[in-house]
Protein backbone atom coordinates (compact mmCIF):
# COMPACT_ATOMS: atom_id res chain seq x y z
CA UNK A 1 0.00 0.00 0.00
CA UNK A 2 1.92 3.08 -1.12
CA UNK A 3 0.28 6.61 -0.19
CA UNK A 4 1.49 9.48 -2.01
CA UNK A 5 3.18 11.99 -0.41
CA UNK A 6 1.51 10.67 3.43
CA UNK A 7 2.92 11.92 6.94
CA UNK A 8 3.68 9.28 9.35
CA UNK A 9 0.49 10.19 11.56
CA UNK A 10 -0.61 7.34 12.73
CA UNK A 11 2.45 6.18 14.84
CA UNK A 12 3.05 1.76 14.89
CA UNK A 13 3.09 0.21 17.39
CA UNK A 14 7.06 -0.26 17.52
CA UNK A 15 7.31 3.72 17.34
CA UNK A 16 4.94 3.83 20.11
CA UNK A 17 7.01 1.56 22.13
CA UNK A 18 10.28 3.13 21.53
CA UNK A 19 8.70 6.60 22.66
CA UNK A 20 7.31 4.74 26.12
CA UNK A 21 10.95 3.40 27.19
CA UNK A 22 11.90 7.33 25.97
CA UNK A 23 9.66 9.05 28.34
CA UNK A 24 10.92 5.21 31.26
CA UNK A 25 14.31 7.07 30.45
CA UNK A 26 13.86 10.72 30.86
CA UNK A 27 11.79 9.94 33.83
CA UNK A 28 14.77 7.85 35.20
CA UNK A 29 17.44 9.94 33.93
CA UNK A 30 18.15 12.19 37.22
CA UNK A 31 18.32 9.08 39.39
CA UNK A 32 21.97 8.45 37.26
CA UNK A 33 23.07 11.34 35.50
CA UNK A 34 24.89 14.50 36.86
CA UNK A 35 22.95 17.77 37.46
CA UNK A 36 24.85 18.85 34.59
CA UNK A 37 23.87 16.33 32.38
CA UNK A 38 20.04 16.75 33.97
CA UNK A 39 20.01 20.65 32.75
CA UNK A 40 21.37 19.60 29.15
CA UNK A 41 18.20 17.09 29.30
CA UNK A 42 15.83 19.62 30.32
CA UNK A 43 17.28 22.11 27.69
CA UNK A 44 16.51 19.23 25.00
CA UNK A 45 13.12 18.62 26.76
CA UNK A 46 12.26 22.50 25.69
CA UNK A 47 13.56 22.37 22.48
CA UNK A 48 11.27 19.71 21.91
CA UNK A 49 8.27 21.42 23.39
CA UNK A 50 9.75 23.73 20.95
CA UNK A 51 9.89 22.05 17.98
CA UNK A 52 6.71 20.82 18.43
CA UNK A 53 4.90 23.74 18.44
CA UNK A 54 6.73 24.03 14.97
CA UNK A 55 5.92 21.04 14.08
CA UNK A 56 1.83 22.33 13.68
CA UNK A 57 2.81 24.27 11.40
CA UNK A 58 5.32 22.75 8.90
CA UNK A 59 4.44 19.19 9.64
CA UNK A 60 0.72 19.21 9.85
CA UNK A 61 -0.42 22.38 8.44
CA UNK A 62 2.40 22.45 5.62
CA UNK A 63 3.23 26.29 6.73
CA UNK A 64 6.94 26.65 6.72
CA UNK A 65 7.74 29.40 9.40
CA UNK A 66 11.20 31.04 9.55
CA UNK A 67 9.68 33.04 12.50
CA UNK A 68 8.88 30.73 15.07
CA UNK A 69 11.66 31.65 17.63
CA UNK A 70 9.91 34.93 17.96
CA UNK A 71 7.48 33.37 19.80
CA UNK A 72 10.00 31.27 22.01
CA UNK A 73 11.73 34.54 22.37
CA UNK A 74 8.71 36.52 23.13
CA UNK A 75 7.48 33.81 26.43
CA UNK A 76 11.52 33.92 27.65
CA UNK A 77 10.95 38.06 27.36
CA UNK A 78 8.00 38.26 28.98
CA UNK A 79 8.95 35.88 31.94
CA UNK A 80 11.83 38.40 32.19
CA UNK A 81 9.73 41.83 32.15
CA UNK A 82 7.07 39.99 34.82
CA UNK A 83 10.16 39.09 36.88
CA UNK A 84 11.30 41.21 40.30
CA UNK A 85 15.16 41.83 41.11
CA UNK A 86 13.45 41.36 44.60
CA UNK A 87 12.47 37.62 44.63
CA UNK A 88 10.32 35.13 42.75
CA UNK A 89 7.04 35.75 41.25
CA UNK A 90 4.60 33.51 40.70
CA UNK A 91 4.65 30.39 38.58
CA UNK A 92 0.78 30.46 38.34
CA UNK A 93 0.09 34.10 36.84
CA UNK A 94 3.49 34.29 34.83
CA UNK A 95 3.61 31.45 32.49
CA UNK A 96 -0.19 31.68 31.28
CA UNK A 97 0.64 35.59 30.91
CA UNK A 98 3.95 34.57 28.91
CA UNK A 99 1.90 31.88 26.56
CA UNK A 100 -0.68 34.52 26.34
CA UNK A 101 1.35 37.13 25.33
CA UNK A 102 3.27 34.89 22.75
CA UNK A 103 -0.27 34.06 21.24
CA UNK A 104 -1.49 37.13 21.50
CA UNK A 105 1.22 38.60 19.06
CA UNK A 106 1.14 35.27 16.77
CA UNK A 107 -2.42 36.37 16.36
CA UNK A 108 -1.40 39.46 15.34
CA UNK A 109 1.21 38.40 13.34
CA UNK A 110 -0.77 35.33 12.15
CA UNK A 111 -3.45 38.02 10.47
CA UNK A 112 -1.21 39.51 8.22
CA UNK A 113 0.71 36.47 7.25
CA UNK A 114 -1.32 33.28 6.95
CA UNK A 115 -2.70 35.05 3.89
CA UNK A 116 0.55 33.95 2.05
CA UNK A 117 1.60 30.71 1.13
CA UNK A 118 4.72 29.12 0.27
CA UNK A 119 7.80 31.07 -0.32
CA UNK A 120 5.75 34.18 0.16
CA UNK A 121 5.20 32.64 3.55
CA UNK A 122 8.59 32.10 4.74
CA UNK A 123 9.48 35.48 3.41
CA UNK A 124 7.03 37.19 5.45
CA UNK A 125 7.57 34.56 8.97
CA UNK A 126 11.00 35.38 8.71
CA UNK A 127 10.46 39.62 8.12
CA UNK A 128 8.03 39.64 11.33
CA UNK A 129 10.79 38.17 13.42
CA UNK A 130 13.52 39.99 12.30
CA UNK A 131 11.64 43.08 13.27
CA UNK A 132 11.16 41.82 16.47
CA UNK A 133 14.56 40.80 17.09
CA UNK A 134 15.96 44.36 16.45
CA UNK A 135 13.18 46.25 18.06
CA UNK A 136 14.43 44.09 21.30
CA UNK A 137 18.14 44.16 20.19
CA UNK A 138 18.21 48.03 19.21
CA UNK A 139 16.31 49.04 22.64
CA UNK A 140 17.63 48.77 26.26
CA UNK A 141 14.15 50.45 27.24
CA UNK A 142 10.88 50.76 25.55
CA UNK A 143 8.11 52.93 26.58
CA UNK A 144 5.35 52.55 24.99
CA UNK A 145 2.83 56.04 25.05
CA UNK A 146 4.81 56.69 28.36
CA UNK A 147 2.56 54.14 29.69
CA UNK A 148 4.47 50.73 29.78
CA UNK A 149 8.62 51.03 30.61
CA UNK A 150 10.31 47.90 29.30
CA UNK A 151 13.76 46.87 29.95
CA UNK A 152 14.48 44.86 26.95
CA UNK A 153 18.55 45.28 27.73
CA UNK A 154 18.89 45.50 24.20
CA UNK A 155 21.98 43.52 23.30
CA UNK A 156 22.86 41.95 26.41
CA UNK A 157 19.89 40.87 26.83
CA UNK A 158 18.23 40.90 30.65
CA UNK A 159 18.77 38.69 33.83
CA UNK A 160 16.12 36.53 35.82
CA UNK A 161 17.66 35.97 39.39
CA UNK A 162 14.94 34.11 40.95
CA UNK A 163 12.92 30.92 39.12
CA UNK A 164 9.54 31.28 39.10
CA UNK A 165 7.68 30.42 42.71
CA UNK A 166 5.43 27.16 42.30
CA UNK A 167 4.17 27.29 45.83
CA UNK A 168 3.73 23.60 45.67
CA UNK A 169 6.79 22.31 44.57
CA UNK A 170 10.49 24.58 44.40
CA UNK A 171 11.36 25.11 41.09
CA UNK A 172 15.28 26.02 42.41
CA UNK A 173 15.57 22.72 42.86
CA UNK A 174 17.39 21.15 39.52
CA UNK A 175 15.61 17.81 40.33
CA UNK A 176 12.12 19.47 40.86
CA UNK A 177 12.57 21.77 37.28
CA UNK A 178 13.60 18.85 35.31
CA UNK A 179 10.22 17.22 36.26
CA UNK A 180 8.18 19.63 35.51
CA UNK A 181 9.41 20.42 32.33
CA UNK A 182 9.01 16.49 31.48
CA UNK A 183 5.52 17.02 32.88
CA UNK A 184 5.09 19.99 30.42
CA UNK A 185 6.76 17.90 27.82
CA UNK A 186 4.05 15.32 28.32
CA UNK A 187 1.15 17.29 28.35
CA UNK A 188 1.86 19.32 25.38
CA UNK A 189 2.20 16.21 22.89
CA UNK A 190 -1.08 14.23 24.19
CA UNK A 191 -2.70 17.50 23.84
CA UNK A 192 -0.89 18.07 20.28
CA UNK A 193 -1.62 14.27 19.88
CA UNK A 194 -5.25 14.46 20.13
CA UNK A 195 -5.42 17.96 18.57
CA UNK A 196 -3.99 15.82 15.24
CA UNK A 197 -6.78 13.16 15.39
CA UNK A 198 -9.22 15.53 15.91
CA UNK A 199 -12.33 17.84 13.78
CA UNK A 200 -9.78 20.70 13.61
CA UNK A 201 -6.43 18.61 13.08
CA UNK A 202 -7.92 17.08 10.05
CA UNK A 203 -8.80 19.74 8.94
CA UNK A 204 -5.31 21.43 9.10
CA UNK A 205 -3.92 17.99 7.40
CA UNK A 206 -6.70 18.97 4.58
CA UNK A 207 -5.60 22.15 3.60
CA UNK A 208 -1.87 21.08 4.24
CA UNK A 209 -2.78 18.57 1.05
CA UNK A 210 -4.95 20.21 -1.00
CA UNK A 211 -6.41 23.90 0.78
CA UNK A 212 -8.12 24.53 -2.86
CA UNK A 213 -10.54 21.42 -2.38
CA UNK A 214 -11.41 22.70 0.87
CA UNK A 215 -12.35 25.67 0.56
CA UNK A 216 -14.62 24.07 -1.83
CA UNK A 217 -16.22 22.28 0.11
CA UNK A 218 -16.59 24.49 2.63
CA UNK A 219 -13.63 25.22 4.63
CA UNK A 220 -13.13 28.74 5.31
CA UNK A 221 -8.97 27.88 5.46
CA UNK A 222 -7.78 31.38 6.67
CA UNK A 223 -9.70 30.62 10.16
CA UNK A 224 -7.83 27.67 10.36
CA UNK A 225 -4.28 28.59 9.40
CA UNK A 226 -4.59 31.44 11.61
CA UNK A 227 -5.79 29.87 14.91
CA UNK A 228 -2.94 27.47 13.92
CA UNK A 229 -0.69 30.16 13.53
CA UNK A 230 -1.90 31.02 17.57
CA UNK A 231 -1.93 28.12 19.49
CA UNK A 232 1.51 27.17 17.81
CA UNK A 233 2.70 30.93 18.74
CA UNK A 234 1.29 30.49 22.49
CA UNK A 235 3.06 26.95 22.60
CA UNK A 236 6.56 28.19 21.37
CA UNK A 237 5.90 30.55 23.94
CA UNK A 238 5.60 28.11 26.79
CA UNK A 239 8.78 26.91 25.45
CA UNK A 240 10.70 29.64 25.97
CA UNK A 241 9.35 30.86 29.36
CA UNK A 242 10.90 27.40 30.30
CA UNK A 243 14.06 28.30 28.71
CA UNK A 244 14.22 31.68 30.74
CA UNK A 245 13.22 29.53 33.65
CA UNK A 246 15.98 27.25 33.31
CA UNK A 247 18.69 29.46 32.15
CA UNK A 248 17.81 32.66 34.03
CA UNK A 249 18.96 34.68 31.08
CA UNK A 250 17.57 35.70 27.93
CA UNK A 251 18.97 37.64 25.00
CA UNK A 252 17.58 38.63 21.66
CA UNK A 253 19.44 35.83 19.98
CA UNK A 254 16.32 33.55 21.55
CA UNK A 255 14.17 35.09 18.35
CA UNK A 256 17.40 35.29 16.17
CA UNK A 257 16.87 33.45 12.66
CA UNK A 258 19.28 31.07 14.06
CA UNK A 259 16.77 29.66 16.42
CA UNK A 260 13.87 29.61 13.89
CA UNK A 261 16.30 27.44 11.33
CA UNK A 262 17.13 25.19 14.22
CA UNK A 263 13.60 24.28 15.12
CA UNK A 264 13.07 23.51 11.51
CA UNK A 265 16.01 21.18 11.46
CA UNK A 266 15.21 19.49 14.45
CA UNK A 267 11.32 18.60 12.90
CA UNK A 268 12.90 17.56 9.79
CA UNK A 269 15.35 15.33 11.33
CA UNK A 270 12.73 13.42 13.67
CA UNK A 271 10.24 13.68 10.94
CA UNK A 272 7.24 15.96 10.06
CA UNK A 273 3.61 15.64 11.23
CA UNK A 274 3.49 13.75 14.40
CA UNK A 275 4.95 15.64 16.66
CA UNK A 276 6.73 12.27 18.46
CA UNK A 277 9.21 13.25 15.48
CA UNK A 278 9.84 16.65 16.50
CA UNK A 279 10.84 15.56 19.95
CA UNK A 280 13.21 13.05 18.42
CA UNK A 281 14.41 15.61 16.14
CA UNK A 282 15.06 17.47 18.59
CA UNK A 283 17.12 15.82 20.98
CA UNK A 284 19.10 13.77 17.99
CA UNK A 285 19.77 18.09 16.89
CA UNK A 286 20.62 18.92 20.05
CA UNK A 287 22.81 15.40 21.01
CA UNK A 288 25.04 16.05 17.78
CA UNK A 289 25.71 19.21 17.99
CA UNK A 290 26.97 18.71 21.83
CA UNK A 291 29.10 16.07 19.81
CA UNK A 292 30.44 17.47 16.78
CA UNK A 293 31.12 20.61 19.04
CA UNK A 294 33.15 18.21 20.81
CA UNK A 295 35.40 17.32 17.98
CA UNK A 296 38.83 17.17 17.96
CA UNK A 297 41.92 19.43 16.50
CA UNK A 298 43.18 17.60 13.59
CA UNK A 299 46.50 18.86 12.29
CA UNK A 300 45.91 22.51 13.37
CA UNK A 301 41.90 22.30 12.02
CA UNK A 302 39.73 22.67 15.02
CA UNK A 303 36.90 19.98 13.72
CA UNK A 304 34.96 21.25 16.72
CA UNK A 305 34.54 24.79 16.01
CA UNK A 306 33.05 24.29 13.03
CA UNK A 307 30.12 22.15 13.98
CA UNK A 308 27.50 23.57 11.72
CA UNK A 309 29.48 22.06 8.81
CA UNK A 310 29.15 18.71 10.09
CA UNK A 311 25.47 19.37 11.53
CA UNK A 312 24.89 20.78 7.67
CA UNK A 313 26.00 17.48 6.43
CA UNK A 314 24.91 15.25 8.88
CA UNK A 315 21.10 16.49 8.00
CA UNK A 316 22.00 16.56 4.13
CA UNK A 317 22.59 12.33 4.44
CA UNK A 318 19.24 12.11 6.87
CA UNK A 319 17.39 14.26 4.39
CA UNK A 320 18.35 11.48 1.20
CA UNK A 321 18.74 8.77 3.49
CA UNK A 322 15.71 9.26 5.42
CA UNK A 323 13.51 11.79 3.70
CA UNK A 324 10.48 11.00 6.17
CA UNK A 325 13.16 11.86 9.24
CA UNK A 326 14.86 9.75 12.06
CA UNK A 327 10.94 8.58 12.96
CA UNK A 328 10.63 6.72 9.79
CA UNK A 329 13.59 5.31 9.53
CA UNK A 330 12.63 3.63 12.22
CA UNK A 331 9.32 2.82 11.42
CA UNK A 332 10.87 1.10 8.09
CA UNK A 333 12.46 -1.06 9.88
CA UNK A 334 10.01 -1.54 12.58
CA UNK A 335 8.18 -2.88 9.65
CA UNK A 336 10.80 -4.97 8.39
CA UNK A 337 10.92 -6.47 11.62
CA UNK A 338 7.25 -7.62 11.69
CA UNK A 339 6.77 -8.44 7.73
CA UNK A 340 3.26 -11.08 8.61
CA UNK A 341 1.29 -7.57 9.27
CA UNK B 1 -43.55 22.91 -8.93
CA UNK B 2 -39.88 23.66 -9.34
CA UNK B 3 -38.00 26.61 -8.22
CA UNK B 4 -34.63 28.64 -9.22
CA UNK B 5 -32.40 28.10 -7.00
CA UNK B 6 -29.23 29.64 -8.57
CA UNK B 7 -29.74 32.35 -11.16
CA UNK B 8 -26.65 34.04 -12.80
CA UNK B 9 -27.42 37.26 -15.27
CA UNK B 10 -24.62 38.63 -17.66
CA UNK B 11 -21.74 36.90 -16.56
CA UNK B 12 -18.94 38.12 -17.86
CA UNK B 13 -15.50 37.18 -17.40
CA UNK B 14 -11.94 38.65 -18.78
CA UNK B 15 -8.61 37.08 -18.74
CA UNK B 16 -6.88 40.15 -20.47
CA UNK B 17 -8.42 40.64 -23.48
CA UNK B 18 -9.89 37.46 -23.81
CA UNK B 19 -13.82 36.94 -22.97
CA UNK B 20 -13.72 33.70 -21.89
CA UNK B 21 -17.31 33.81 -20.39
CA UNK B 22 -19.21 36.92 -22.59
CA UNK B 23 -22.67 37.95 -21.26
CA UNK B 24 -23.77 34.58 -20.10
CA UNK B 25 -26.84 34.22 -18.09
CA UNK B 26 -27.91 30.64 -16.43
CA UNK B 27 -31.29 29.63 -14.38
CA UNK B 28 -30.69 26.27 -12.52
CA UNK B 29 -34.41 24.91 -11.30
CA UNK B 30 -34.57 22.04 -8.54
CA UNK B 31 -35.72 18.48 -10.26
CA UNK B 32 -33.54 19.70 -13.66
CA UNK B 33 -30.42 19.05 -15.10
CA UNK B 34 -29.19 22.05 -17.13
CA UNK B 35 -26.76 20.70 -19.43
CA UNK B 36 -24.09 23.13 -20.71
CA UNK B 37 -22.00 21.58 -24.07
CA UNK B 38 -19.58 23.09 -26.45
CA UNK B 39 -16.08 22.46 -27.80
CA UNK B 40 -13.10 22.86 -25.91
CA UNK B 41 -12.13 26.10 -25.04
CA UNK B 42 -16.00 27.36 -25.33
CA UNK B 43 -15.79 28.52 -21.57
CA UNK B 44 -17.97 26.25 -19.76
CA UNK B 45 -15.01 25.03 -17.26
CA UNK B 46 -14.61 29.05 -16.47
CA UNK B 47 -18.56 29.38 -16.01
CA UNK B 48 -18.69 26.59 -13.14
CA UNK B 49 -15.98 28.49 -11.70
CA UNK B 50 -17.64 31.98 -11.54
CA UNK B 51 -20.47 30.08 -10.38
CA UNK B 52 -18.32 28.66 -7.49
CA UNK B 53 -16.81 31.34 -6.73
CA UNK B 54 -13.40 29.66 -7.73
CA UNK B 55 -12.85 32.94 -10.01
CA UNK B 56 -14.62 36.41 -9.35
CA UNK B 57 -16.76 37.58 -12.59
CA UNK B 58 -15.40 40.61 -14.04
CA UNK B 59 -18.87 41.99 -14.61
CA UNK B 60 -22.55 40.17 -14.21
CA UNK B 61 -24.58 38.97 -10.98
CA UNK B 62 -25.14 35.10 -9.15
CA UNK B 63 -27.88 34.56 -6.75
CA UNK B 64 -28.27 31.98 -5.15
CA UNK B 65 -31.61 31.22 -3.45
CA UNK B 66 -31.67 34.56 -2.05
CA UNK B 67 -28.50 35.44 -1.78
CA UNK B 68 -26.11 37.64 -3.72
CA UNK B 69 -22.64 35.43 -3.82
CA UNK B 70 -21.55 37.77 -6.96
CA UNK B 71 -18.33 38.28 -5.01
CA UNK B 72 -18.26 35.65 -2.38
CA UNK B 73 -15.06 33.34 -1.64
CA UNK B 74 -16.11 29.31 -2.40
CA UNK B 75 -16.29 28.30 1.36
CA UNK B 76 -18.84 30.91 1.49
CA UNK B 77 -20.98 29.61 -1.51
CA UNK B 78 -20.08 26.45 -0.01
CA UNK B 79 -21.48 26.34 2.82
CA UNK B 80 -24.98 28.05 1.29
CA UNK B 81 -25.76 25.11 -0.14
CA UNK B 82 -23.65 25.10 -3.63
CA UNK B 83 -21.51 21.90 -3.99
CA UNK B 84 -19.01 21.30 -7.24
CA UNK B 85 -16.93 18.69 -8.77
CA UNK B 86 -13.65 18.89 -10.73
CA UNK B 87 -13.23 17.86 -14.08
CA UNK B 88 -9.68 17.83 -12.92
CA UNK B 89 -9.77 14.87 -10.16
CA UNK B 90 -9.53 17.51 -7.35
CA UNK B 91 -8.97 15.01 -4.23
CA UNK B 92 -7.16 14.15 -0.98
CA UNK B 93 -4.61 11.66 -2.79
CA UNK B 94 -2.60 10.95 0.32
CA UNK B 95 -5.69 10.20 2.57
CA UNK B 96 -8.17 7.18 2.27
CA UNK B 97 -11.46 7.27 0.17
CA UNK B 98 -13.42 7.19 3.50
CA UNK B 99 -11.19 10.38 5.35
CA UNK B 100 -11.88 12.35 1.64
CA UNK B 101 -15.83 12.34 1.81
CA UNK B 102 -15.58 12.13 6.22
CA UNK B 103 -13.40 15.60 5.84
CA UNK B 104 -16.15 17.08 3.18
CA UNK B 105 -18.77 16.18 5.17
CA UNK B 106 -17.14 17.52 8.56
CA UNK B 107 -17.23 21.10 7.14
CA UNK B 108 -21.13 21.25 7.65
CA UNK B 109 -20.53 20.08 11.48
CA UNK B 110 -21.92 23.00 13.63
CA UNK B 111 -18.02 23.08 15.67
CA UNK B 112 -15.64 24.89 14.16
CA UNK B 113 -11.57 25.84 14.37
CA UNK B 114 -12.80 28.22 18.06
CA UNK B 115 -14.03 25.59 20.32
CA UNK B 116 -11.50 24.17 22.33
CA UNK B 117 -13.05 21.68 23.47
CA UNK B 118 -13.63 20.05 20.22
CA UNK B 119 -9.59 20.27 20.07
CA UNK B 120 -8.91 16.61 22.61
CA UNK B 121 -12.19 14.69 20.91
CA UNK B 122 -11.67 12.70 17.93
CA UNK B 123 -12.81 13.24 14.68
CA UNK B 124 -13.95 9.76 13.80
CA UNK B 125 -16.86 9.84 16.54
CA UNK B 126 -18.84 12.21 14.84
CA UNK B 127 -22.27 10.63 13.96
CA UNK B 128 -23.94 13.40 11.99
CA UNK B 129 -20.59 13.64 10.39
CA UNK B 130 -20.11 9.80 9.73
CA UNK B 131 -23.84 9.22 8.45
CA UNK B 132 -23.22 12.28 6.22
CA UNK B 133 -20.35 11.19 4.66
CA UNK B 134 -21.66 6.83 4.51
CA UNK B 135 -24.94 7.91 2.79
CA UNK B 136 -22.64 9.82 0.27
CA UNK B 137 -20.33 6.90 -0.10
CA UNK B 138 -23.12 4.88 -0.83
CA UNK B 139 -24.74 7.05 -3.55
CA UNK B 140 -21.44 6.96 -5.04
CA UNK B 141 -21.15 3.40 -5.46
CA UNK B 142 -17.64 3.45 -3.14
CA UNK B 143 -18.87 1.91 0.37
CA UNK B 144 -16.14 -1.05 -0.75
CA UNK B 145 -13.71 1.20 -1.57
CA UNK B 146 -13.74 3.05 1.49
CA UNK B 147 -9.97 1.97 3.21
CA UNK B 148 -8.48 2.55 -0.06
CA UNK B 149 -5.70 5.16 -0.31
CA UNK B 150 -7.63 7.72 -2.96
CA UNK B 151 -4.29 8.25 -4.77
CA UNK B 152 -3.86 4.65 -5.56
CA UNK B 153 -7.70 4.35 -6.56
CA UNK B 154 -8.69 3.75 -10.03
CA UNK B 155 -9.44 6.58 -12.11
CA UNK B 156 -12.91 5.81 -12.36
CA UNK B 157 -13.16 5.75 -8.54
CA UNK B 158 -11.17 8.75 -8.27
CA UNK B 159 -13.92 10.57 -10.29
CA UNK B 160 -16.53 8.76 -8.19
CA UNK B 161 -15.10 10.41 -5.48
CA UNK B 162 -15.34 13.41 -6.36
CA UNK B 163 -18.79 12.93 -6.66
CA UNK B 164 -19.39 11.49 -3.45
CA UNK B 165 -16.52 14.29 -1.52
CA UNK B 166 -19.89 16.90 -3.46
CA UNK B 167 -22.42 15.01 -2.10
CA UNK B 168 -20.97 14.78 1.46
CA UNK B 169 -21.54 18.67 1.72
CA UNK B 170 -25.58 18.17 1.27
CA UNK B 171 -25.87 20.71 -1.63
CA UNK B 172 -28.95 22.01 -2.80
CA UNK B 173 -27.48 23.38 -6.04
CA UNK B 174 -24.51 21.09 -7.92
CA UNK B 175 -22.48 22.16 -10.99
CA UNK B 176 -20.49 19.07 -11.96
CA UNK B 177 -17.67 19.38 -14.52
CA UNK B 178 -17.61 16.30 -16.35
CA UNK B 179 -18.24 13.96 -14.17
CA UNK B 180 -18.07 11.01 -16.85
CA UNK B 181 -14.69 11.64 -18.27
CA UNK B 182 -12.55 9.13 -18.61
CA UNK B 183 -15.04 6.66 -16.98
CA UNK B 184 -15.96 2.90 -18.63
CA UNK B 185 -19.34 2.50 -19.74
CA UNK B 186 -20.38 0.43 -17.46
CA UNK B 187 -19.11 3.03 -14.65
CA UNK B 188 -20.66 6.15 -16.57
CA UNK B 189 -24.66 3.97 -16.89
CA UNK B 190 -23.87 4.04 -13.09
CA UNK B 191 -22.99 7.37 -12.81
CA UNK B 192 -26.11 8.53 -14.99
CA UNK B 193 -28.43 6.65 -13.05
CA UNK B 194 -26.92 8.68 -9.97
CA UNK B 195 -27.66 11.97 -11.44
CA UNK B 196 -31.31 11.02 -12.20
CA UNK B 197 -31.63 9.25 -8.49
CA UNK B 198 -30.24 12.98 -7.34
CA UNK B 199 -32.43 15.19 -9.90
CA UNK B 200 -35.49 15.59 -7.57
CA UNK B 201 -34.17 16.94 -4.92
CA UNK B 202 -31.47 19.25 -6.49
CA UNK B 203 -30.77 21.52 -9.21
CA UNK B 204 -27.74 20.73 -11.43
CA UNK B 205 -25.69 22.19 -14.08
CA UNK B 206 -23.77 19.37 -15.83
CA UNK B 207 -21.03 20.45 -18.07
CA UNK B 208 -20.70 17.25 -20.17
CA UNK B 209 -19.00 15.89 -24.02
CA UNK B 210 -20.56 12.44 -23.35
CA UNK B 211 -23.42 12.37 -26.43
CA UNK B 212 -25.62 9.87 -25.09
CA UNK B 213 -25.37 11.11 -21.56
CA UNK B 214 -26.59 14.68 -22.41
CA UNK B 215 -29.62 13.22 -24.46
CA UNK B 216 -30.05 11.04 -21.31
CA UNK B 217 -29.90 13.56 -18.72
CA UNK B 218 -30.69 16.86 -20.11
CA UNK B 219 -34.12 19.02 -19.51
CA UNK B 220 -32.03 22.08 -20.53
CA UNK B 221 -29.17 22.22 -22.79
CA UNK B 222 -26.93 25.63 -23.31
CA UNK B 223 -24.44 25.59 -26.04
CA UNK B 224 -21.82 27.92 -25.48
CA UNK B 225 -18.82 28.25 -28.44
CA UNK B 226 -15.64 31.23 -27.55
CA UNK B 227 -17.44 32.25 -24.13
CA UNK B 228 -20.56 33.09 -25.32
CA UNK B 229 -24.31 30.76 -25.50
CA UNK B 230 -25.02 30.46 -29.14
CA UNK B 231 -28.22 28.45 -28.35
CA UNK B 232 -29.98 27.28 -25.38
CA UNK B 233 -33.69 25.65 -24.72
CA UNK B 234 -35.16 22.02 -25.14
CA UNK B 235 -33.04 19.27 -26.22
CA UNK B 236 -35.09 18.51 -29.05
CA UNK B 237 -35.00 22.28 -30.33
CA UNK B 238 -31.46 22.30 -29.89
CA UNK B 239 -30.70 18.88 -31.81
CA UNK B 240 -32.64 20.40 -34.83
CA UNK B 241 -30.83 23.70 -34.50
CA UNK B 242 -28.76 24.47 -37.87
CA UNK B 243 -26.66 27.06 -36.09
CA UNK B 244 -26.01 24.15 -33.34
CA UNK B 245 -24.96 21.56 -36.04
CA UNK B 246 -22.59 23.42 -38.26
CA UNK B 247 -20.74 24.73 -34.61
CA UNK B 248 -20.61 21.44 -32.55
CA UNK B 249 -22.97 18.51 -33.16
CA UNK B 250 -22.35 18.66 -36.79
CA UNK B 251 -20.39 15.19 -36.92
CA UNK B 252 -23.03 13.61 -35.01
CA UNK B 253 -25.86 13.98 -37.62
Amino acid sequence: MSAPKSNLEALPRSIQFVLLLGFVALAAFPFVGSEFYQQMVARMMILAIFAMSLDLLQGVTGLVSLGHAAFFGLGGYALALMSSDNGPVSLWWTLPAAVAVAGLFALVIGFFVVRTRGIYFIMVTMAFAQMLFYLVFDNKELNFLGLLPLRLGGSDGVYINFKPDAALFDLENKKVFYYFVLACLVLVYVFLRRLLWSPFGRALAGIRVNEHRMRAVGFGSFSYKLTAFTLAGALAGLAGYLWGAQTGFVNPELMGFHMSAHAIMMVILGGMGNFAGAIVGAFAFEFMLELFKDLPTVGGFRLGKHWQLWMGLFIVAVIIFAPRGLLGLMERFGRKGADHE
Amino acid sequence: MSEVLLSAKNLTKRFGGLAAVNDVSVDLWRDRIHVVIGPNGAGKSTLTNLLSGDLPPTSGSITLGTHDITSAAPEQISRRGLGRSYQKTNIFLPFTVWENVRLAAQSRAAQQPFNPVRWLQSARHDAAVNERAEKALELAGLTARRDFIAGAASHGEQRQLEIAMTLATDPQVLLLDEPLAGMGVAEAESMVELLLRLKPHHAMMLVEHDIDAIFALADHLTVMVNGTVIASGEPAAIRADRGVQAAYLGEEH
